[in-house]
């Protein structure tokens, strides 16, 4: 166990210091979100009030299309000289190896979301800070399960052909409790109201979306990657 | 002691059987030359010895052990295909990473170790994507090494290797064997294979047709071992 953590902190290390240097992923992460914040902010006409109604659902909307390009690259950047082949082959567990990219991809996407909130704030005119630890907490459950999920299905797609296209199309509808679940949280939360109520019940959902996924991708990843 | 044994293994992808039935026995200690033409299946039964592919149907066990588990695995070295390291990592980084995900005790102290064996030694801070290919070929065979494998799994490993990266390997080749280690590696390059290899299978649309020592029949001609045993199952 303790041997696994260090191997999955370990390639976590690794997925970060090589997304840092060649900027692959994150770049094209970080602009779609902003171009998407940017182009949606002219494109509606809204009041005060509208805006922080549907606020939550277009972080949350951003966020996840945004994820998708960063889970993409997961396990397809180690095809290139056959990585993959010499990560399965050693003596360590596959679970290690996920949740080691689960945990890079996380912290790649969390920094694309705190890049695009200010954005956010300063072209739809929202106070994003308050409730700001309230936000963080919901941001850090539901982007770790667009992550997991999300690495998961990158392993899957890893050797089809068409993989950019068929992670979204994989993703998204198994993402739908998990965003159903943020989306009420967040714009309850920007909108100033305290984390009670149907937020906490939000809240128990994105815990509950994380738990049965990450385990279930933790006991399934082997299977995925060994055929 | 059997270091490989695999029983009757199968493979289908699809309808097709990439292996049929293929069964091997790897004594402790030998150099077991997988030979065969293009698509006879030695990728597929290394891939499946290296843990990187299930057997449809059959056995395999490394070191009498069917799990395959992690103690089995650290004992095992894979050098495939592709060369198997990070362009955007260092040499040395390649290093340490694999030795921290191959248990090695003191991963620094074999990284280095490992690069020095190969001539790689000047520029560990180079970026491998910098490397010419025989350089990335030297870093890929010390990354196999690094852990002093038991049991080394080559699949086609002089393949497009440049001179200095085919005696760099041979030498790390013999003294694996020197010290006891197990060596299964595919080839098409037969006179490279025999200078090292003990043993002979071959090969024939995913069955081994023939196994045992190798003779000097076989070093003499490289073609002899397809004409006396390869030809004769193609016509049965």
């Amino acid at each position: 166990m303790k041997r696994g953590l260090i191997t999955a902190l370990a390639i976590a290390k690794k997925d970060l210091q090589t997304e840092l240097r060649t900027k692959e992923s994150i770049n094209a992460s970080a602009s779609f979100a902003l171009v998407i914040l940017v182009l949606f902010s002219f494109a509606f006409d809204l009041g005060r009030e509208e805006l922080y109604a549907i606020a939550g659902g277009l972080l949350w909307l951003v966020f996840s299309f945004a994820g998708a390009l960063i889970v993409n690259r997961s396990f397809a950047r180690e095809l290139p000289n056959d990585c993959l082949d010499v990560l399965i082959a050693s003596p360590a567990p596959a679970w290690s190896i996920f949740l080691g990219k689960s945990v890079a991809a996380f912290f790649l996407l969390f920094i694309v979301e705190l890049i695009s909130l200010p954005v956010f704030g300063l072209f739809y005119n929202i106070h994003w800070t308050q409730n700001f630890p309230g936000l963080l907490l919901v941001m850090a459950l539901a982007t770790w399960g667009i992550t997991v999920v999300g690495t998961a299905f990158s392993a899957v797609t890893v050797n089809i052909r068409l993989r950019e296209l068929m992670l979204p199309v994989l993703l998204y509808p198994i993402l739908i409790p998990l965003l159903i679940g943020a989306m009420g949280t967040t714009t309850a939360l920007l909108q100033g109201e305290p984390m009670s109520g149907e937020a906490i019940a939000s809240l128990r959902l994105l815990i509950g979306f994380d738990v049965i996924y990450t385990s279930l991708a933790l006991y399934m990843i082997e299977f995925i990657l060994i055929v | 002691m059997l270091a490989v044994e695999a029983d009757r293994v199968w493979k289908y992808f699809g309808d097709y059987p990439a292996l049929r039935g293929s069964s091997l026995q790897v004594p402790q200690g030998a150099c077991m030359a997988l030979l065969g033409r293009n698509g006879a299946g030695k990728t597929t039964l290394l891939r499946i010895l290296a843990n990187l592919s299930r057997a449809t149907k059959g056995e395999v066990k490394i070191f009498g052990d069917a799990s395959r588990g992690d103690v089995v695995r650290r004992k095992t070295g894979y050098l495939g295909h592709g060369i198997g390291v990070y362009d955007d990592l260092s040499a040395i980084e390649n290093l340490l990473l694999f030795g921290r995900l191959l248990g090695v005790e003191n991963p620094e102290k074999a990284a280095i170790e490992a690069l020095e064996r190969v001539g790689l030694e000047r520029v560990k801070d180079g970026m491998a994507r910098e490397f010419s290919r025989g350089m990335r070929q030297r870093l890929a065979v010390a990354r196999a090494f690094l852990h002093q494998p038991e049991l080394l799994l080559l699949d086609e490993p002089f393949t497009s290797l440049d001179d200095r990266a085919i005696n760099v390997l041979q030498a790390l080749l013999r003294d694996a064997l020197s010290r006891g280690a197990t060596i299964v590696m595919s080839t098409h390059q037969i006179r490279e294979a025999m200078e090292l290899a003990t043993n002979v299978a071959l090969l024939e649309r995913g069955k081994i047709v023939h196994t045992g020592p190798q003779t000097p029949e076989m070093l003499a001609d490289p073609g002899w071992l397809y004409r006396t045993y390869g030809d004769r199952q193609v016509q049965e």
